[in-house]
């Protein structure tokens, strides 16, 4: 195995782990940009997980799975946008709620229903996403450097992954580019304005919620029906926290979610890679300081030593009008 | 945003709101049983019997409470002020060093009494610093509490695991966690506690560390209602304008609260390690942190409703445990699902019932008037 091996194939982890990481965090984006903090991307990503994982497993498809996925996402982001919206309640309070309602019904249900200790019974291949061969790929394989570029790198992945990646530009185009985006800023920095320019505030919330479920769903449909063939209880194990953790690291951009999913996938990659290997120079890395040093970064990107990440001016604030 | 809803009396704001709320998250969750096609009252009788049938179901609820009276005070402590500490799960972690520290130390030649004042000393001083970083980042970099305490119950998960693999596994063993303490770093039993009403305690492991969980509510009572400090926190948690106003120091009231939550989240490691265990495992916490949060909400931020919040928390811990040994198909899981409906509709959703409630007072409230209106005339 030479260098180059090593790195398309350390690189090529790095891109399968950071999807979820990818529509979780741009999921994060469109809510807290419209001034509404969610922490509760772990749970709806785990929802998701669960709902594709044993729809696709009942019907046998993994389009049903999907959009089941996307159905209970939108749901319980609604929940956090009646609690947080209309009901004026805590965020935070409402998305730990959901993060631990989700946590224990995925494993009653799943037991109740599939009786396999809390995993939904292993996809058949009609149920889940196959990988998806780029034109050429296999003929372009043996071509040095360029070859496994492009036919290990950049072709052979699932249809979400690509979706993962289009999103990105997606997102920046929706957020930058059109009327709602432009909407869906303001109302995260001044609700007030947004309210006084006869624009309803509520809606327009509801709105990112519902946007930031669709994309839950997404992240959670990859995980059981793309990663693995099946759901397997509590398999986010904290995605959700750091999809979160990226997407402060990105300081709220489109852009940069995605290379800060990228940077703590390729980190996870690593410490899968390193385990137990030295590196020159340090000497042996432990495996628990490379899976803390996402939480690590963004504490201090948080503290402003590299950078400063600024929220949205009116996140976590619910909305009042003013009589 | 002053309070949009009218003044109810004491009773329906501390005792009906929450106790609706409450009734509404089980509700709920009967739901969730009837989808697993299991019968919801049944469960509820294996939870009441679980939890209170015997001595010994008594002993393991209330040494569960024990463990949500500390965390639960943690995040109540931090609300006072307006901070939001979801830390309490990597502060009562990392506190666990304290402890273990202290009984690996000195538990084969102290008694008991001598390790156990040294071991709350190195719990609270090992929450606290957990908890000192994210407080001192909030008050002079502008970071978010909320998401660097949950940052920093990763980085403490992480650094425990090394902890415990690496450090503190006692060689030769595979198992991640130190060795089996010696006497001394065992806490004795309340089982007297339970004789006097004709109990006994069993194998439940309910220690002495219930008392020291009693004396921190009633510290938090003093700190929060009759001194200085409090009334700043209290102040600042109210309006931080007006505190800055009144010339209280923020950076200085946030880092000690911050400091005074994870000292408590950090004394929750006492119950598990020296009144259970006997020995620090991976994974001792069990989500105690987060089960501050709902009991903070559920008690209203007061010691005087902390205290049964934590037992009622008790209650589903040890009689869920029941509901999962009786009813196979119902699995401990079960109380993670009601903790989180109790978060949702304690928490988040507390005015959800409040405007009928509160037309429903104002109703009574004329009614008396043209009472006294008719009388009158």
């Amino acid at each position: 195995m030479d260098f180059f091996h090593v790195l398309v194939v350390l690189l090529e982890s790095t891109i399968r782990v950071s999807v979820p990481l990818v529509f979780a965090a741009l999921a994060g984006l469109f809510t807290e940009r419209a001034g509404v903090f969610d922490i509760g991307l772990e749970g709806k990503m785990l929802g998701a997980a669960f709902a594709a994982g044993a729809v696709a497993a009942v019907t046998q498809s993994v389009w049903m799975g999907l959009l089941a996925a996307i159905l209970i996402s939108v749901v319980l982001s609604l929940v956090h946008g009646y609690a947080s919206i209309t009901q004026r309640g805590n965020q935070i309070v409402s998305g730990v709620a959901i993060n631990f309602i989700v946590a224990g019904s995925t494993v009653i249900l799943g037991e109740a229903w599939f009786r396999q200790g809390g995993r939904t019974p292993a996809l058949a291949e009609g149920a889940r996403f196959q990988t998806i061969n780029l034109p050429g790929a296999d003929a372009i394989r043996d071509v040095p450097i360029l070859g496994p570029i492009y036919a290990d790198l950049l072709s052979g992945h699932f249809l979400l992954t690509y979706l993962a990646f289009i999103m990105v530009p997606a997102s920046w185009w929706i957020l930058y580019r059109t009327r709602f985006g432009l909407r869906l800023r303001a109302v995260g920095e001044n609700p007030g304005a947004v309210d006084t320019a006869g624009i309803s505030v509520i809606w327009l919330r509801y709105r990112a919620v519902i946007c930031c479920g669709i994309l839950c769903g997404f992240a959670g449909a990859y995980l059981s029906l793309a990663m693995t063939a099946g759901f397997v209880k509590g398999m986010t194990a904290g995605k959700g926290y750091i999809a979160l953790a990226a997407l402060i690291f990105a300081k709220w951009r489109p852009k940069n979610v995605m290379l800060a999913c990228l940077l703590f996938g390729f980190l996870d990659a690593l410490a899968i890679r390193l385990q137990g290997t030295p590196l020159p120079l340090v000497g042996q890395v432990p495996v628990q300081l490379m899976q803390a040093l996402p939480y690590i970064l963004t504490v201090i990107l948080l503290a402003g030593f590299i950078g400063k990440a600024i929220p949205p001016k009116a996140g976590g604030v619910p909305y009042v009008k003013e009589r | 945003m002053s309070t949009p809803y009218a003044k109810l009396p004491g009773w329906v704001e501390y005792g009906l709101i929450p106790l609706i709320n409450l009734a509404v998250a089980f509700v709920v969750a009967g739901l969730v049983v009837l989808l697993v096609g299991e019968n919801p009252f049944e469960a509820a009788y294996h939870l009441i019997n679980g939890a209170f049938g015997r001595g010994e179901y008594i002993g393991f609820t209330l040494y569960y409470a024990t463990t949500f009276i500390f965390t639960g005070l943690a995040v109540a402590v931090a609300f006072h002020a307006g901070l939001f500490n979801i830390g309490g799960e990597g502060q009562a972690y990392v506190g666990g060093i304290g402890v273990a520290l202290a009984c690996l130390w000195l538990d084969k030649v102290m008694p008991w009494y001598v390790v156990f004042p040294l071991a709350i000393l190195g719990s609270v001083f090992f929450g606290a610093i957990w908890a000192f970083l994210p407080g001192w980042l909030q008050a002079k970099r502008g970071s978010h509490i909320v998401i660097t305490t949950i940052m920093f119950n990763f980085i403490a998960s992480s650094l425990m695991v090394y902890l415990l693999t690496r450090v503190l596994k006692p060689l030769g063993s595979m198992a991640p966690q130190t060795r089996t303490f010696a006497e001394g770093g065992q806490l004795p039993k309340l089982d007297w506690l339970l004789s006097i009403f004709g109990l006994n305690v069993g194998t439940a492991p309910f220690n002495i560390s219930f008392l020291l969980a009693l004396a921190a509510a009633f510290g938090v009572w003093v700190l929060i209602w009759r001194t200085k400090l409090g009334y700043e926190m209290r102040t600042m948690g109210h309006s931080p304008s007006a505190a800055r106003y009144a010339g209280i120091r923020e950076s200085r009231i946030t880092v000690i609260t911050m400091m005074i939550s994870g000292g408590l989240a950090g004394m929750m490691a006492l119950n598990p390690i020296m009144g259970e265990q006997f020995r620090m495992q991976l994974d001792f916490v069990q989500g105690a942190g987060f089960v501050g949060i709902a009991v903070a909400l559920m008690g209203r931020s007061h010691p005087g409703g902390i205290i049964p919040a934590a037992i009622l928390f008790g209650v589903l811990y040890q009689g869920g445990a029941e509901i999962a040994f009786e009813m196979p198909s119902i699995s401990r899981d079960m109380i993670v699902i009601i903790q989180g409906l109790v978060i949702l509709f304690a928490g988040a959703l507390e005015n959800m019932f409040r405007p009928a409630i509160t037309r429903a007072f104002a109703m009574r409230g004329q009614r008396a008037a043209a009472v006294v209106q008719t009388k009158g005339a």
